[in-house]
């Protein structure tokens, strides 16, 4: 296999995109069942403007606590080394 | 010749970076998940201190409790294999 056919830029911007990709799954997926679980506690015929208003609040408070806790752990991580 | 192998080099340093990086980001969300769940009450307009506090010290007990476990755990397969003898 040549490793000259390949475009090593293309090859490392393509990794980094999946990466990101796989990332911000994640994300979603955690956030849905998170704020699923907070806002909608009686499921009726349609997400009413509460249910949005909360369902809005959680994900921007979800963004912040991965944040913090990215913050935190950062922090722990150089303590013990 | 010796192009190649540079380019194998980096692509192999790339991938190794990449890895562990992927591996943190895993480990937040592994975080954020539990530590949601023990200290956000209901969502506001933003994190109150306390919930703040909570999620700082939730990862760090989280860490201290996974050290102690493993540590006690060597100790307990240890002390099986003296009292197996």
């Amino acid at each position: 296999m040549s490793m000259a056919n390949v475009d090593k830029g293309e090859l490392i911007s393509q990794v980094k995109q999946q990466i990101a990709v796989a990332n911000a799954q994640e994300m979603l997926t955690q956030m849905t069942q998170k704020c699923f679980k907070k806002c909608v506690n009686k499921p009726g015929t349609s997400l009413d403007s509460g249910e949005q208003k909360c369902i809005s609040m959680c994900m921007d408070r979800f963004m912040d606590s991965w944040n913090l806790i990215s913050q935190t752990y950062g922090q722990r991580l150089q303590r013990m080394e | 010749m010796s192009e190649m192998n540079d380019n194998e080099k980096e692509l192999q340093e790339f991938v190794m970076l990449e890895k562990q990086k992927a591996q943190m980001n895993a480990q937040i969300h592994e975080f954020n998940e539990i530590c949601w769940e023990k200290c956000v009450g209901k969502t506001g307009n933003k994190l109150d201190h306390s919930t703040e506090t909570c999620l700082c010290n939730c990862v760090d007990r989280f860490i201290d409790t996974s050290v102690f476990i493993a540590r006690r755990f060597s100790q307990l397969l240890q002390s099986q294999e003296n009292g197996g003898m």
